[in-house]
């Protein structure tokens, strides 16, 4: 539906064709097939991923965990279409990311995805209306101000809307994200260590934040963390180790 | 701008730096010894320069210290090179002139510091050649003469003329065309001077040094200063001016005139080359402004340039200062580390900055050196090396610290808090004593504090007005957000949301394509509106002595070969007697310029329509009513020089006769037009009555020289004075003088489009991460990349208008202030300042971003 009211704004690119589902797995949101990645480090080529194959469905909370190094950002990268593998294939809402190009990929995620990053990534020259209106000004959506005012009011700061991030706090701001994040009802939303910055008690009202909207929206969460108990919140856990998925194990939600 | 460095690397580097130090710390009292900061400063120059922090600030100081040091340097050679052309015109570097003849411990010393020497006398006396006689300028000189320029002589009156290198030899003389002519003789000829008579040998064409008294009435005879002693024309108290010609090395010089100065006596006095004919001398004067003008138009672009660049580098150091307070540096630690730093990047810099200033300066004197000078241009001295070296470190300390010393007041809770950083001061307390120390530098280069005040004045205002028109238009920016499309809409609200951020960048834009403007079009305007001063047919050829009777025939003869509108002036000889009824003489006046000119007559005239090259000052043109009536014109640099105010009435003595009139006007006169010009001019029927002689000058062609020969034969009575050779040197010292200039401008040129370069680096790291985010978030590159070219070609369009205002108000300063020329208004300069400052930022910040927007956002973002 969202896809049809962008074509009508007309978004110039024909993305249309791909964009139908060629997800073999159809239930799938996120499906990946042995993806791997190699980058070149001053001692020489490094494998950051290899082999990794798994598939998340619709709704469902994910976290990536792993140490420091083992390549779950790397993971989120290529599953938002925001790096491109050595190898492999990832399909997002169905789609092929790697039949599209650049643009391809950012237009699907001005449809499809939402982000939030551990440094917050709020852009310092606009306030945070300004801020979470920028996904929706992005998918040229004609009530920008008006639901980016809503998804303040949502987050608690409908009263800090003309502030700037540097006028916020650090929790202020991850929630100005969230608020980004949410902006545009995303399928799936990707979060990167978003509590790795905030101290323990506002870690944890931003994670119930975070949870609390994803089960309103009803979107796909997949969330990079190494804290075990951040992770416990989800649904499933994907473990890394050294570039490679360990045996991924499910487990009931604990809720939020 | 917090998201821009990359957190987790400065923080390993600056813990490895702590860790390594450490033995440095004196535990207790906290401080850190001298040499482990040197080492950590070392360090982290080295660290700073492998993360390319530093490039860029390097850069601006090389190339700032480069451009000083090559326009330093090649200005000094061109200078020496320069006057020593000037020095032809004086026939020598140095002279003495004397009323007497000149005390020969004077030469002797000379000959012991190593400088040549040549002597010269001259009187006026009679020539006889059969029965014609003709009071002549002789002029005796000594082997060696002219120490530099060369003499010229032909076969003929007229003829082609050649170099030569000898003097006329004992027993011969050489006769210039007005005598020749008078005399009616050819080469070969011989003529009576005193006792003596000798043997014209050629016919003298030009002599260096004749430029000075180029309206003297009588012709020359020159000859060999040995045949002096056998004419009997020089005894005790004939009135001779005997001069002592001296060259040599610039040392030696000055060693001689330090030497000589005590021990002149009176009548002897010591001339230079600045005291060589007016036209060269404006000549110089020109020049040396110009370069000036380059020079410090590049140390205050250089200023520019390592402000923007060490605000980003402080900028980047935010995060790592903070954890280096985390671990427990105090802030006397921070300063100094940072001074130790930018000290070590300033020798680094300074040095390499001296060397590709000296070979920058070297490879294109070799291009255009003999544009300048035939020969090898003199060595340059090491003098330039200090203003080059002071203004590399008063730009990059006065410009470059500041900034850099806030970083002891980031606080270490930005640890935490990235968003925490210096509190922002007053603009002025931060730069005001780099502004005040590049205000002394100024002074130093410029020689002269009015040019340097000029200078300073117009930078300030611009800087001033830039800003308020900046800020103003920023806002302005705010009520077009919604009227544009989304890219643009980006890009234009980045620019009002970033409010001084915009400001600052819109003033160091200005500023940039200001000097661009400056040094394209109106330096090109400045240069053009000099030589149009001389323009090639300007006049190369003076007749005098046209009696009044002959005024109409001699307009005939010329306008049947083709020199039509030759307008001949009357001249009148008359001596100023009284101003307002007081009597007036040479004791009154102080300057001996004005003691000269109450003491003898000089030339009055008529005309009742105003010269093209005069304009009139104060007061206004005749008006009808005025002919026959006492009023007159005054050239203003007589009224200056005599105290002549407009309406002062003024008495003259024409022929025994009292003449009184009143200043009704004051002119300006070009004086190195070649035109006839007259101190005073009155309106037709007030001289008509006094005995007067006419004169004209106007443009012969070359090849058109014979006419003058027929001319004198139809009217021998007639003086002609062909001044073609003297124009050619003044057009060739002008000539050369703007090769220079534009050389010079080049370098200036350089240092203009690093500033701009770094006012658009200065946000790049910002607009990098704000790209990536941008694309994260799903934005296209077209729409990332619209939004960067709306942002940049609009903070252009606005600098580059304001660089347009701006420039032109600063040439109109310089053109009628400074350089004393017409100023003629450019409307090019606004299409070409807010054209070129729209596309060539736009195109700038677009390329500068492309890097951010080839690579995939993720990999953009974890990079910054």
């Amino acid at each position: 539906m969202r896809v049809d009211h962008n074509l009508e704004a007309g978004s110039g690119i024909s993305v249309a064709p791909v964009f139908a589902s060629d997800n073999p797995v159809a239930s799938a949101i996120i499906q990946v097939e042995d993806l791997g990645k190699q980058v070149v480090s001053p001692e020489g080529p490094l494998i950051v991923l290899d082999a990794i194959g798994f598939s998340i469905a619709k709704g469902e909370s994910v976290a990536v965990v792993g140490a420091s190094g083992s390549g779950k950002s790397t993971l989120l990268g290529l599953l938002a279409g925001l790096d491109t593998p050595t190898h492999g294939r990832v399909w997002l809402a169905g789609v092929d990311l790697n039949r599209l190009d650049e643009d391809g990929r950012a237009l699907l995620r001005a449809q499809r995805v939402g982000f939030v990053f551990q440094s917050f990534q709020l852009l310092t020259g606009l306030t945070a209306l300004e801020n979470v209106m920028l996904p929706l000004e992005l998918a040229r959506q004609a009530d920008a101000r008006q639901q980016a005012l809503e998804l303040l009011e949502r987050v608690g700061l409908q009263a800090r809307a003309r502030h700037y991030p540097s006028q916020l706090s650090g929790g202020e701001q991850q929630r100005v994200a969230i608020a980004r994040a949410f902006a545009g009802n995303p399928d799936v939303l990707f979060a990167d260590e978003p509590t790795g910055n905030l101290d323990q008690k506002t870690g944890h009202r931003i994670i119930e934040l975070l949870f609390t909207l994803n089960r309103e929206q009803g979107a796909t969460l997949v969330l990079v963390t190494h804290d075990q108990e951040l992770a416990a919140y989800c649904d499933r856990m994907l473990e890394l180790d050294d570039g490679r998925l360990r045996e991924s194990s499910a487990q009931p939600s604990s809720g939020a | 701008m917090g998201g821009c460095v990359n957190h987790q690397r400065s923080h390993r580097a600056e813990r490895e730096v702590m860790a390594k130090t450490a033995a440095g710390v004196s535990a207790g009292t906290g401080s850190v010894s001298w040499r482990a900061v040197g080492r950590m400063a070392l360090r982290a120059l080295g660290r700073d320069w492998q993360s390319g922090e530093l490039r860029v600030l390097a850069a601006a100081l090389l190339i700032a210290v480069a451009s000083v040091a090559a326009v330093g340097f090649f200005t000094d050679r061109i200078q020496q090179a320069m006057e020593r052309k000037a020095s032809e015109l004086l026939g020598a570097d140095l002279v003495v002139a004397a009323s007497n003849p000149i005390q020969p411990a004077l030469a002797d010393a000379a000959l012991q510091q190593g400088l040549q020497t040549a002597g010269t006398l001259s009187f006026r006396s009679v020539v006889l050649a059969g029965d014609v006689t003709q009071l002549t300028e002789v002029k005796a000189v000594s082997a060696g003469y002219p120490l530099r320029g060369a003499l010229q002589v032909s076969d003929q009156p007229f003829g082609p003329p050649r170099t030569v290198d000898t003097i006329p030899s004992p027993g011969q003389v050489w006769l210039d065309e007005r005598l020749l002519q008078v005399l009616g003789l050819q080469a070969g000829g011989m003529v009576n001077l005193g006792a003596r008579a000798f043997r014209v040998e050629h016919v003298l064409a030009y002599e260096p040094d004749r430029a000075g008294d180029l309206f003297s009435i009588a012709p020359r005879l020159l000859m060999n200063l040995a045949d002096i002693p056998s004419t009997g024309l020089v005894q005790a108290g004939s009135r001779v001016a005997y001069r002592l010609l001296l060259a040599g090395e610039p040392a030696a010089l000055e060693g001689f005139k330090t030497w000589a100065r005590t021990r002149l006596v009176a009548g002897e006095k010591l001339e230079g080359v600045r005291d060589a004919r007016v036209e060269l001398r404006s000549a110089l004067d020109r020049a040396q402004r110009f370069l000036n003008l380059a020079a410090l138009v590049s140390v205050i672009l250089a200023g520019v340039g390592v402000a923007i660049a060490a605000r980003r580098f402080a900028a980047r150091h935010w995060d790592s200062v903070a954890i280096l307070r985390c671990v427990g540096a105090t802030e006397a630690l921070i300063v100094r580390l940072f001074v130790l730093e930018l000290l070590m990047l300033a020798m680094l810099a300074g040095a390499a900055g001296l060397l590709t200033g000296y070979l920058a300066q070297y490879g294109l004197s070799g291009v255009l050196g003999s544009l300048v000078s035939r020969t090898e241009l003199p060595a340059p001295s090491l003098w330039p090396v200090l203003p080059a070296l002071a203004a590399g470190f008063v730009t990059l300390l006065g410009f470059g610290l500041p900034p850099l010393l806030r970083l002891r007041e980031v606080p270490p809770l930005r640890v935490l808090r990235r968003d925490l950083g210096p509190v922002n001061p007053r603009l002025l307390a931060l730069y005001g004593p780099a502004v005040a120390a590049t205000l002394a530098l100024l002074i130093w280069q410029a020689g002269e504090w009015r040019l340097a005040l000029y200078v300073c004045a117009g930078v300030a205002g611009t800087v001033a007005v830039l800003s308020l028109a900046a800020w103003g238009l920023v806002k302005a920016l705010n009520l077009l957000r919604g009227q544009v499309g989304i890219a643009w809409r980006f890009g234009m609200a980045n620019i009002a949301r970033r409010g001084s951020g915009s400001a600052v960048q819109v003033v160091a834009l200005g500023l940039g394509l200001m000097a661009l403007l400056m040094l394209t079009l109106v330096r090109t305007d400045l240069l053009t509106s000099w030589r149009a001063s001389l323009p090639a047919d300007a006049p190369n050829h003076f007749l005098i002595n046209v009696q009044t009777s002959e005024v109409t025939q001699v307009q005939t003869f010329l306008r049947e070969r083709g020199l039509h509108d030759v307008e001949l002036f009357p001249m009148v000889r008359g001596r100023l007697t009284a101003i307002n009824g007081r009597n007036v003489g040479p004791e009154d006046y102080q300057n001996p310029r004005a003691q000269r000119l109450v003491a003898r007559e000089f030339n009055l005239s008529w005309t009742d329509t105003l010269q093209e090259d005069n304009r009139i000052l104060a007061g206004r043109w005749w008006q009808t009513g005025d002919q026959g009536q006492g009023v007159a014109s005054v050239e203003t640099g007589l009224a200056e020089e005599l105290g002549i105010v407009l309406g002062d009435t003024l008495r003259f003595q024409i022929a025994g006769q009292d003449l009184a009139a009143k200043v009704t006007s004051l002119r300006s006169v070009e004086w190195d037009s070649f035109r006839a010009n007259f101190f005073v001019v009155f309106p037709s029927g007030v001289l008509d009555a006094y005995p007067a002689t006419w004169i004209t000058s106007f443009h012969l062609p070359i090849d058109r020289k014979p006419v003058m020969a027929e001319l004198v034969r139809h009217f021998p009575s007639i003086t002609v004075l062909d001044v073609e050779a003297l124009m050619t040197k003044v057009r060739e010292i002008m000539d050369r003088v703007i090769s220079a200039v534009e050389y010079v401008f080049l370098f200036t040129l350089a240092a203009g489009l690093v500033v701009l370069y770094a006012a658009i680096q200065a946000t790049q790291d910002e607009r990098r991460f704000e790209s990536a985010v941008l694309r994260t978030l799903g934005a296209q590159r077209a729409v990332v990349r619209q939004s960067l070219l709306a942002e940049f070609a609009t903070l252009g369009l606005l600098a580059g208008v304001l660089a347009a205002a701006a420039a032109t108000v600063l040439s109109y300063g310089l053109a009628t202030q400074v350089f004393d020329f017409p100023y003629r208004w450019n409307s090019w300069i606004w299409l070409l300042g807010g054209g070129a400052g729209m596309l060539g930022v736009g195109l700038a910040g677009l390329l500068g971003a492309r890097s951010a927007l080839a690579q995939p956002p993720w990999r953009a973002l974890r990079e910054l």
